[in-house]
C-alpha cells in the first residue's frame, strides 16, 4: 500500500522560536518552512502527531493555521570556493548579502546561499581521465585566497575511476568531474552540520599550536588538534584572547564563531583583520578566515546551530590536509540557546535548568577537534578553543564543569587580575595543559633543550612565590629571609616581563618562541646573579635595586630586541660586579 | 474588529483567552474591561486552542467578563521629531499636557537587530568631563557603557553629569537625549526634570516615565519605546543620541515577575533562563551603522542588589555591554565624589577612541600606570592595617600614599567640574610623579621625558 507523505502540514501553535505543526510527516532535524514568509526551521521533537520546530528567525506575526513545509533536508552548509574571507549568521546565511537585500537590520523571511553560485572560480585539476578518485580524493584545486581549496570527492560519494575531467572558469554547481560510478562532482558539497564529516582515523597531536602568547606557548601549550577552554567572568579578557589567538597562532584556517555575543566585536574583527598580516605569509589575515556571527540579539535558535555550521567548515577545510583552529565565543551562549529551546519544549530541566543533554552536546562537539588522517590521506587537525561564561563568575556552574571534563587545556581567566590590568588575565596557579609530555618532544627538538626545564623552574618559582605571598600578607616582605625575598622580586619579574603581554601593542601582541625563550634565559640570568650575590653575602636591598631588570620589561615592545637585550644582560653583570665588589 | 469574551483564566499579568480566531504571535492586545477602561498587552504564545496575553498594565480590574481585541499588527510605535521636549509615560502615551505624537512613521517596538556587516566601529572619544571615566575608562560615541551602582549611592547625579558635560571635543553636531525611567520614585523624577530644565537639557529630550507606583509590567516596554525613538533619531533623522535607561534592576524585576507568572522553569536566582538574551535585545540596539549618520550611546543605570556584582543582573549586563563603571558604596562613605571604583570599572572599546589625535599620545600609558600603581597601594592597606605602616619598605609607603592621592585628587572633583583630557591626564601625572621614576614600568621613556612634570618646565 503507498501511504502519501504529508511534505505539507499546518501550525497549530507558536511560542517564541518554538513552533508545534500537525498533519505533518517529518523526521528529526529535517528543514522546514514555516508560514507565510516561509520562515526557516528545523524538526527538534516529534511527539504524537505533533511536530516540534525551532525556527531561526523572529516568529513575531505568525499566526496558527498558516502552513509548513518539510524540505526533507537535514540542516546542512554548502562548502566550497567562497568560505574564506566570509561572514555568516548561525545558519550560514551571508551576511553581506543580507545586506544587500534587507539594509543595515535584519529582517526575516530572506534566503541567501553560503556560497556565491553565480561566480566563477579557476579550477585546476590535480587528477585525469582513468584516475581512481575514491571518497574524499582531491581531484582538483581552486586557488582562493593565497589558499588553496582543494576540491574533493564528496565523503558520502561511492567513487571510481574517472570518466571525464574538466579544466577552466567555473561556478560552484557547474560539473568538473564525472566519475564511472555514474556521479557527477561540481566543486561544492553539501554536508549536515550535525553529522561529523568521516576520517579514517584519530592521531595524537604532538605538535604545538603557537600562539605568540607567552603564557600559553611558554606554559600551558595546546596541541594542534587539541582542545582547550577559556572560562572567566566578564571583563577577564576571553575575546581577547580568542582574538589573539585567531590572529597570531599558527594555524592555516581559522573559523571564528561570534555565539551569542556582541554586534560591535564582530565588526572590530571585520575592519581589523583585513588590515594586519599573517605574520607566517605576510598576508592579510582576513584570507585565512571565516567568520561566523550570530550576536546575542540574532535569533537563538540560529545561535544553537552556529557551533556546528563552524566545526562543519572547520572538518571541510581539515579534510584538504590543512591546520584549522577553530574559536567558540562563547560556548555557555551555546548553551542557553539550548536551554532556552529545551525550555520552551517543556523538557525536564537537568542541572540549572540545563537540558540533561548538556554534556552530550558539549562533548560531541568538542570530538570534532582531533589530528587526523582525512579519507585522502592528508594529514589535517582542527584545534577548538571554546570561551566559557560562567555566571557570576563560578566555575562551580554545569557549563564549565562539563567542559572541564572533556577539555586538555584549561586557561582559567581571573578577575582579580584583569581588574588590576594584569594581562593576559590567565591565572597561572589554575590553569593547566595535559599536552605538556606530548608536546616535549617538540619544544626539546625545535626550540631547545633547556626550554621545558626552564619553563619548569618558571612555574616552581610562581608557585613558591604564590606560599610566600601569604606570609608576606601577614608580616610584610622586610621580614622574610633574604633568599625568599630574592625568589619574591624573581617571580615579579616573570609575572611583569614574561607573563604580562599586550594584546593591544602592535609588537608585543605577538612574540615568537625565540623571544620568549629569550627573555625566560634574561630573568633566569638575573636569579642566578641575584642568588649567587646573595649568598655571597651582598645587601639584598642592592640586589633588588638592580636597575638593569627593569629595563627587560621594555624589551617586549621592541620588533629587534637583541642589541637592546644584550646590553641590558651585560649592564647586568657590571651591576652584580659592582655588587660584589661593594 | 472583533471582540472575544472568551477569557478563562486570569494570573499576575498573564489573560489566557481561548476560542479565537487564529492570532498572530507577538500581537498588540487591547483588553476592555467591564468598566470601559482600555488596557495593552501583547499575545506571548498563540494555539488554535488558548492565547496567552501579556498585559502591560495592572491586571486589576480585568475579569471574565473582559473584551479581548486582537489587533492584527505588532506593537508600533508613533515616532516623529516633535517628539523632542516631549515627557510620555511608560506607555508611551503623552505626560505633559501636550498633544499626542505627529507620527511620521510607525515602527515596531521590538526592533530589529542591527546586521554586524552594517556596523562601523565606534571610534569618537566622548569627553564626559569626569577624571574616572575619561582617563581610565573611556566612553566612545556608539558605545553601551552602564553604571553599576547600589542602593542610595549618587549614580543619578553621575548619569546628569555625564549628561550635562558629555561632548565630543571639536564637534557640534545635533544630539538628544532618550530618558527612560523605570520604577523610579517621583524624588529621583523631580531630580532628572529638574536638571533637565535648569540646563534647557528639556528641548532636545524625550522623556519616558514609569515611576514606582506605575505598574511593573509597562516596564517590560518603556525601555523598547525609548530605543525604538533613539533608533529613530539616530539613524532616520541623523542625531548622536545618548540613551539614559535607569533603573534596569526594575526591569529585570518586572521580567521575573512575567515569568513566574507563566510558571516557567526559573534560572538563577529565580530570574527567567533567558534573561540574557531579553537583555541583549535592549542593550545591543546601540551603536553606529555605516552610512548613516547618527549613533546611539546608551548609559544605563542599574543598582546591583546586596551591592553584589555577581548577581544575575549586574553579571548578565556586564556579558553584554562594553564595560561598566562600577559605583562604590566605600568611597561613597569616604566622602568622595562621584565615588567610581576605578579597579572593576572598564571601558571596552576604550582603546578604540583614545590616543594621537583624539586624545593624547600618553593616555594609554597613563592610564595602565595609574591603575597599576592604585591596586598596589589598595593591596598595601591591608598589610597596614596589621603590620602599621612603619613597617613598610619606603617604596611601598611611596605606593600606600599614591592610592591615597589618587582617590582624593583624581577620583574626588565636584558636581559641576568639568575636567578637560589634557586636565585629567596631567592630574594623573602629577600623582605618578610622587612614585620613584624606574617604577613607571608601564610608560615608554620617551613619553616620560615629554610629559613627567620632572621634565616639563
Ligand atoms: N591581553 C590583553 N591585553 C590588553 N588588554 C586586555 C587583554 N585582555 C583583555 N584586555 C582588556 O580587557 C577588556 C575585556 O576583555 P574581553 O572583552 O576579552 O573580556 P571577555 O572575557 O570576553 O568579557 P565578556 O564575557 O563580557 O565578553 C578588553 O576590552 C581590554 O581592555
Ligand atoms: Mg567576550
Amino acid at each position: 500500500m503507498e501511504v502519501k507523505s504529508k511534505t505539507k502540514g499546518i501550525l497549530k501553535r507558536i511560542s517564541g522560536p518554538v513552533v508545534t505543526a500537525v498533519n505533518f510527516d517529518a523526521h528529526m532535524y529535517d528543514v522546514v518552512r514555516v508560514g507565510n514568509e516561509q520562515l526557516m526551521g528545523e524538526v527538534i521533537k516529534i511527539d504524537g502527531d505533533k511536530v516540534i520546530i525551532q525556527v531561526y528567525e523572529s516568529t513575531d506575526g505568525v499566526r496558527p493555521g498558516e502552513p509548513v513545509e518539510n524540505t526533507g533536508l537535514p540542516l546542512a552548509v554548502e562548502l566550497g570556493p567562497g568560505l574564506l574571507t566570509s561572514i555568516y549568521d548561525g545558519i550560514q546565511r551571508p551576511l553581506e548579502v543580507l545586506m544587500e537585500k534587507m539594509g543595515s537590520f535584519i529582517e526575516r523571511g530572506v534566503n541567501a546561499p553560503g556560497l556565491d553560485h553565480e561566480k566563477k572560480w579557476d579550477f585546476k585539476p590535480v587528477m585525469k581521465k582513468g584516475d581512481e578518485a575514491a571518497p574524499g580524493a582531491i581531484i582538483g584545486e581552486v586557488q582562493e585566497t593565497n589558499i588553496v581549496t582543494k576540491i574533493m570527492v564528496p565523503p558520502n560519494f561511492k567513487g571510481g575511476k574517472i570518466t571525464e575531467i574538466k579544466k577552466g572558469s567555473f561556478t560552484v554547481d557547474d560539473i568538473v568531474c564525472k566519475l564511472d560510478s555514474g556521479e557527477e562532482i561540481c566543486m561544492m558539497q553539501k554536508w549536515p552540520v550535525r553529522v561529523p564529516r568521516p576520517v579514517i582515523e584519530k592521531k595524537n597531536p604532538d605538535v604545538p599550536l603557537l600562539t605568540g602568547l607567552r603564557i600559553l606557548d611558554g606554559l600551558f601549550p595546546v596541541a594542534k588538534g587539541g582542545t582547550a577552554a577559556i572560562p572567566g567572568p566578564f571583563g577577564s579578557g576571553k575575546t581577547v584572547t580568542q582574538q589573539s589567538l585567531a590572529k597570531w597562532s599558527d594555524a592555516e584556517i581559522v573559523v571564528y564563531i561570534g555565539c551569542g555575543e556582541r554586534g560591535n566585536e564582530m565588526t572590530e574583527v571585520l575592519t581589523e583583520f583585513p588590515e594586519l598580516e599573517d605574520p607566517k605569509t605576510g598576508k592579510p589575515l582576513m584570507e585565512r578566515t571565516v567568520l561566523i556571527a550570530n550576536t546575542s540579539n540574532m535569533p537563538v535558535a540560529a545561535r544553537e546551530a552556529s557551533v556546528y555550521t563552524g566545526i562543519t567548515i572547520a572538518e571541510y577545510f581539515r579534510d584538504m590536509g590543512y591546520d584549522v583552529s577553530l574559536m567558540a565565543d562563547s560556548t555557555s551562549r551555546w548553551a542557553e540557546a539550548m536551554r532556552e529551546i529545551s525550555s520552551r519544549l517543556e523538557e525536564m530541566p537537568g542541572e540549572e535548568g540545563y537540558p540533561a543533554y548538556l554534556s552530550a552536546r558539549l562533548s560531541e562537539f568538542y570530538e570534532r577537534a582531533g589530528r587526523v588522517e582525512a579519507l585522502n590521506g592528508n594529514m589535517g587537525s582542527i584545534t577548538v578553543i571554546g570561551a566559557v561564561s560562567p555566571p557570576g563568575g563560578d566555575f562551580s556552574e554545569p557549563v564549565t564543569q562539563n567542559t572541564l571534563r572533556i577539555v586538555k587545556c584549561f586557561w582559567a581567566l581571573d578577575a582579580k587580575l584583569s581588574q588590576r590590568r594584569h594581562f593576559p588575565a590567565i591565572n597561572w596557579l589554575n590553569s593547566y595543559s595535559l599536552y605538556l609530555n606530548s608536546l616535549g618532544k617538540y619544544y626539546d627538538e625545535k626550540i631547545s633543550p633547556e626550554f621545558n626545564p626552564i619553563r619548569s623552574w618558571a612555574m616552581e618559582v610562581l608557585q613558591k612565590e604564590s606560599e610566600l605571598q601569604e606570609i608576606v600578607q601577614l608580616v610584610g616582605s622586610d621580614a622574610l629571609p633574604e633568599t625568599e625575598q630574592v625568589t619574591i622580586e624573581v617571580a615579579r619579574m616573570l609575572r611583569e616581563v614574561f607573563l604580562q603581554q599586550n594584546a593591544f601593542d602592535a609588537v608585543d601582541a605577538y612574540c615568537s618562541m625565540e623571544k620568549q625563550f629569550d627573555m625566560l634565559k634574561a630573568i633566569r640570568k638575573y636569579a642566578d646573579l641575584a642568588y649567587a650575590a646573595q649568598k655571597a653575602g651582598s645587601p639584598i636591598a642592592a640586589i633588588i635595586a638592580v636597575k638593569s631588570k627593569n629595563e627587560l620589561a621594555r624589551i617586549k615592545y621592541v620588533a629587534d630586541y637583541k642589541p637592546e637585550l644584550e646590553k641590558i644582560l651585560s649592564d647586568m653583570d657590571a651591576e652584580f660586579v659592582k655588587i660584589r665588589e661593594a | 474588529m472583533k471582540e472575544y469574551r472568551t477569557v478563562t483564566k486570569i494570573q499576575g499579568p498573564l489573560v489566557f483567552v481561548e476560542k479565537t480566531e487564529p492570532v498572530a504571535y507577538g500581537e498588540l492586545v487591547n483588553i476592555v474591561q467591564s468598566d470601559g477602561k482600555v488596557k495593552r498587552g501583547q499575545v506571548l504564545d498563540t494555539s488554535d486552542e488558548i492565547v496567552c496575553v501579556q498585559v502591560f498594565e495592572s491586571t486589576a480590574g480585568i475579569g471574565k467578563d473582559a473584551g479581548i481585541r486582537f489587533t492584527g499588527e505588532t506593537i508600533k510605535m508613533p515616532v516623529g521629531r516633535d517628539m523632542l521636549g516631549r515627557i510620555l509615560s511608560g506607555s508611551g502615551k503623552p505626560k505633559d499636557g501636550g498633544p499626542d505624537i505627529v507620527p511620521e512613521k510607525r515602527l515596531d517596538i521590538n526592533g530589529a537587530a542591527i546586521n554586524p556587516y552594517a556596523r562601523a566601529s565606534p571610534s569618537e572619544f566622548i569627553q564626559t568631563g569626569i577624571s574616572t571615566i575619561d582617563a581610565t575608562n573611556t566612553l566612545v560615541r556608539g558605545q553601551k557603557l552602564p553604571i553599576f551602582s547600589g542602593a542610595g549611592l549618587p549614580h543619578n547625579e553621575i548619569a546628569l553629569q555625564i549628561a550635562r558635560q558629555a561632548k565630543v571635543p571639536g564637534s557640534s553636531e545635533e544630539f538628544a537625549v532618550v530618558f527612560a525611567a523605570m520604577g523610579i520614585t517621583k524624588e529621583e523624577e523631580n531630580q532628572f526634570m529638574a536638571d533637565f530644565e535648569r540646563t534647557g537639557a528639556l528641548e532636545h529630550a524625550v522623556v519616558f516615565l514609569n515611576l514606582a507606583d506605575d505598574p511593573a509590567v509597562e516596564r517590560f516596554i518603556t525601555p523598547r519605546l525609548a530605543l525604538t525613538t533613539a533608533e529613530y533619531l539616530a539613524f532616520e533623522l541623523g542625531f548622536h543620541v545618548l540613551v539614559i535607561l535607569t533603573d534596569m534592576t526594575n526591569y529585570c524585576e518586572a521580567l521575573r515577575q512575567i515569568g513566574a507568572a507563566r510558571e516557567e522553569v526559573p534560572g538563577r536566582r529565580g530570574y527567567p533562563g533567558y534573561m540574557y538574551t531579553d537583555l541583549a535585545s535592549l542593550y545591543e540596539r546601540a551603536g553606529i551603522i555605516k552610512g548613516k549618520k547618527g549613533s546611539v550611546t546608551q548609559l544605563s543605570i542599574l543598582t546591583m542588589p546586596g551591592d553584589d556584582i555577581t548577581h544575575p543582573i549586574p553579571d548578565l549586563s556586564g556579558y553584554i555591554t562594553e564595560g561598566q563603571i562600577v559605583v562604590n558604596r566605600e568611597l561613597h562613605r569616604k566622602g568622595i565624589y562621584p565615588p567610581i571604583n576605578v579597579m572593576p570599572s572598564l571601558s571596552r572599546l576604550m582603546n578604540l577612541g583614545i590616543g594621537p589625535g583624539k586624545t593624547r599620545e600618553d593616555h594609554k600609558k597613563v592610564s595602565d600606570q595609574m591603575y597599576a600603581g592604585y591596586a598596589e597601594g589598595v593591596d598595601l592597606r591591608g598589610l597596614v592595617a596589621i603590620v602599621g605602616k612603619d613597617a613598610l619598605s619606603e617604596r611601598d609607603q611611596r605606593f600606600l600614599e599614591f592610592a591615597d592621592a589618587f582617590e582624593d585628587k583624581f577620583v574626588r572633583q565636584g558636581h559641576d567640574e568639568d575636567r578637560s583630557i589634557a586636565d585629567s591626564l596631567d592630574i594623573g601625572w602629577q600623582l605618578l610623579s610622587a612614585l620613584p621614576e624606574e617604577q613607571l614600568t608601564r610608560i615608554d621613556r620617551d613619553l616620560i621625558q615629554k610629559y613627567h612634570p620632572k621634565y616639563r618646565k
